[in-house]
């Protein structure tokens, strides 16, 4: 039908039409823009050029290697080799150097920090916040009581081999549950709680019998958080009488951690960085502030 | 009119009434034996649904007497509008509900606490239930309608068959509801937009086919001599996604009874299906079929002729046998060979110019009617959406280079392109088309505010233009902070300190988003006045989409 339609000429361009029309629909015979068609020939050139040069067409077995010779996998594995040995020098001095003499040597001190501070913002700060001031349930770190020892060494270990987890040398103490087991009654947690609130400048209950409270603390509690509340991080007991709770700090919190404790892991990062990083991480931990 | 009044139920009556009794069957069977809490569910829906299905098909054949549809009224084609008014209101009802998903995403990226703590609130969750509702939901709609309308009008013959129609969008429409849910509860098979499990899928392949059908049925049916470049893209669009869903779809269930299912693809193959699927999803759906609404409601709105033919054939091929190479520059510097990844950049670049193909006959069109952008807003929408298509077109061949690839790949950069994309290009050329189509249909004399359309086009103008430099600027940001090492070669930042210098732009996409949302609402109420109280179209105009007067 349309084929036998004369081709009319759109009167506002001046354009011929191609002669069909579909639902009032027509259309203009104008050629292919130059700009568009050269720019098209000009991406394919590109193309071609880039196929010589670089791997791109897959053959029965193997691919078209490009003249550059170029490889990915090779170049990355190169970045990756020149990086670690830019780094190699310092790493292994860190590793050969006591911990405690780090530093006295301001390079490699410097270069200890560095690599802390980039290990701590991808692998700690996760938990123990950007600044290591920790939250509910993960250690603050630049506070000066420690659950497990600040000094060097002590958190070198605990990096090393983490805190109750599957590591034959991992920190291992775990808080009894005396409410979920019955190991004292719900009046016993009440008054232990609240006898050490008393201590620790806490609001206490009314009417509650703390000489009963001091009575349970010795029999239960000091064996690990010892006779002054003081902790003992050997067995990772922290001190009662720091002004920062691991599990929140009020007579309710008290009550709740030991009616059903709950004992937080670290995982052992022996496991998972390199022993440079991990020493280095324990200059940065310590320097924090808390180090001792 | 044929007088016969007592007619056998047709045999497409009887056949899909047979198809949805058996499927209603199965459903209960499998509803009855499953230990999967979902796929109890779902398969109740499926029964509850092939039950309605079943009813309404005898319910009409009791109500016409099993008459035949006069293929023409009064010499002029009796066009099917039913499922494409349904497709109409289905896309705004998804838009509405999908833009809604995204803003509250896009906020909880800000404010994480907004995930409630819930599996059914979960940005895992929401996250493919956005992405879905508003590419399938909400486009597939407006696809479908579009497509149905179009090819009608431009064949000049109504589709074919009674059911079939109705079928393909209840049907389509069904998928949503189970595809939806499933990511709510948790059913998901972990392809990025493929995440609806193995039954869902295995339903919209049997829609998508008739879907098909449906759509070769009207050209075959045609009444004009030549088959107009809309329905190319169309067609080619419905039959490259059958393709890709069925490739990258290719699951052996764990059981009938359980939503799992195991990809038969392994490794960097399942990765390269996977983007190969993904890319041609933005290829096939939401740029050839849009292009195709863009090829019908732009000179219509306009009424000036397609600006070049044979720009339109050329671009068309270059665009089908180009785009389907692409997909490997979704995934450089991963394990899949440099040499795959190279051949997908060098086609990306390539498929720069067959994109723009489409822009240029989209602008072009407009010489001798650019004054019409002032006055109307509908036609203004469309056109922006071709310049946000221009841009979107040229930015994608620039990521996919290795070079800049590597900064960009993983940053919200890509976020922000594929929102360029998503709400300038598909979003404004199917609000445009709506805004056509919905007058058209319910025979109205236009819409009820033009003045309602300007504020939707001005907040959701504003809103992208926040969204996307938002996303630049963190994507960049971003990318440059990953790569920037101190001067003894550590990383000089953590990734949460990236995340934490992300955050002001996180706020500032939200609140682009959130404009976005008010302009589709302003839309929704404006085309609701539209259909209850707009001006009916006088009795002697042609049944829908007259400007055929106008010459």
């Amino acid at each position: 039908m349309s084929d036998t339609h004369p081709k009319e000429v759109d009167q506002v361009s001046g354009v011929e039409t191609t002669g069909h029309e579909w639902d009032g629909l027509k259309e203009l015979n104008n050629p292919l823009p130059k700009w568009w068609l050269y720019l098209f020939y000009v991406t394919i050139v590109w193309a071609v050029i880039y196929w010589v040069l670089y791997p791109s067409w897959p053959l029965i077995s193997s691919y078209t290697t490009g003249v550059l010779g170029s490889s990915q996998r090779a170049e990355a594995l190169a970045a990756v080799e020149e990086g670690v040995a830019g780094r190699s020098q310092f790493a292994d001095q860190i590793v050969a150097t006591p911990l405690a003499d780090i530093s006295n040597d301001q390079q490699l001190l410097q270069f200890a920090m560095a690599n802390g501070r980039a290990a701590f913002g991808d692998n700690c700060a996760p938990c123990h916040g950007a600044g290591g001031t920790g939250f509910e349930g993960y250690p603050n770190l630049q506070d000066d009581t420690w659950i497990w020892g600040g000094t060097l060494d002590d958190i070198h270990t605990t990096l090393l081999h983490g805190i109750r987890v599957d590591n034959d040398n991992a920190r291992f103490g775990e808080m009894p549950a005396y409410g979920r087991d019955e190991l004292l009654s719900k009046e016993e947690i009440s008054q232990v709680a609240n006898y050490v609130a008393s201590r620790t400048g806490l609001e206490t209950d009314e009417g509650v019998d703390l000489a009963a409270g001091e009575t349970l603390y010795v029999d239960n509690c000091a064996a690990c958080h010892g006779d002054n509340l003081e902790g003992i991080q050997d067995v990772g007991a922290p001190s009662l009488m720091s002004a920062n709770y691991l599990y929140g700090k009020s007579l309710d919190a008290i009550k709740a951690q030991i009616t059903n404790p709950r004992n937080g892991v670290m995982p052992a990062w022996e496991d998972r960085l390199d022993p440079a990083t991990i020493k280095s991480l324990t200059v940065y931990v310590h320097a924090f502030g808390g180090g001792q | 009119m044929a007088q016969q009044k007592t007619g056998l139920v047709s045999l497409e009556e009887g056949g899909f009434a047979i198809f949805l009794v058996l499927l209603a069957f199965a459903c209960l069977i499998v509803a009855g034996k499953t230990f999967d809490q979902v796929m109890a569910f779902h398969a109740s829906v499926g029964a509850l649904f092939a039950a309605l299905g079943v009813f309404y098909i005898f319910k009409n054949y009791f109500d016409d007497g099993g008459q035949a549809i006069p293929q023409e009224l009064d010499g002029k084609p009796n066009y099917n509008i039913g499922p494409i008014k349904f497709g109409a209101i289905a896309a705004m009802f998804w838009g509405i509900a999908g833009f809604t998903v995204g803003l509250v995403i896009a906020l909880q990226l800000a404010w994480p606490a907004l995930n409630f703590d819930l599996p059914w609130t979960n940005f895992g969750r929401l996250r493919p239930l956005h992405t879905s509702a508003v590419i399938f939901a909400f486009g597939g709609n407006v696809l479908l309608a579009t497509s149905m309308y179009v090819v009608q009008r431009t064949c000049r013959a109504r589709m074919p068959g009674k059911i079939l129609p109705w079928f393909v969008i209840l049907g389509y429409n069904a998928f949503i509801v189970i595809a939806g849910t499933g990511y709510l509860l948790g059913a998901t098979q972990g392809k990025e937009y493929a995440e609806p499990e193995w039954y869902a899928d295995l339903w919209l392949t049997i829609v998508w086919v008739f879907y098909l059908l449906l759509f070769l049925g009207t050209l075959w049916k045609r009444k004009e001599p030549h088959i107009y470049v809309a329905n190319w893209f169309y067609l080619a669009f419905i039959v490259t996604i059958a393709v890709l869903h069925i490739t990258n779809n290719l699951t052996i269930p764990v059981s009938i009874y359980s939503t799992q299912s195991v990809i038969v693809w392994a490794g960097v193959q399942d990765a390269m299906v996977q983007w190969w699927y993904g890319h041609n999803a933005v290829g096939f759906f939401l740029t050839a079929g849009f292009l195709a609404i863009m090829y019908y409601f732009i000179p219509k709105r306009a009424e000036r002729p397609v600006y070049s033919y044979r720009l339109s054939i050329v671009h068309f091929w270059a665009l089908i046998f180009i785009y389907i190479w692409a997909g490997p520059h979704h995934l450089h510097y991963t394990a899949l060979p440099q040499w795959a990844s190279t051949l997908g950049a060098t086609f990306s670049i390539i498929l720069w110019m067959p994109s723009w193909g489409g822009m240029i006959n989209g602008l072009m069109t407009l010489s001798g009617a650019w004054d019409k952008l002032r006055t109307d807003p509908v036609l203004r929408m469309m056109v922006v959406s071709v310049a946000f298509y221009g841009m979107s077109t040229f930015e994608g061949p620039l990521m996919s280079l290795r070079a800049v690839n590597s900064l960009s790949h993983y940053t919200d950069w890509t976020i922000g392109h594929v929102h360029s994309g998503a709400l300038g290009w598909v979003g404004y050329i199917s609000f445009g088309a709506i805004y056509c189509l919905v007058p058209w249909l319910w025979n109205k004399k236009g819409l009820y505010s033009l003045k309602l359309v300007n504020w939707h086009f001005w907040l959701s103008t504003l809103g992208i233009v926040l969204y996307i430099t938002a996303m630049w600027v963190s994507g960049i940001m971003q990318g440059l902070m990953w790569r920037a090492y101190d001067s003894l070669g550590f990383l000089q930042y953590s990734f949460v300190e990236t995340v934490e210098a992300m955050h002001p732009f996180y706020i500032i996409r939200a609140l682009g988003g959130a404009l976005f949302v008010v302009g589709a609402l302003i839309m929704a109420y404006n085309l609701w006045m539209t259909v209850r109280h707009g001006e009916a179209e006088e009795a002697d105009a042609l049944p829908a989409g007259s400007l055929a007067a106008a010459e």
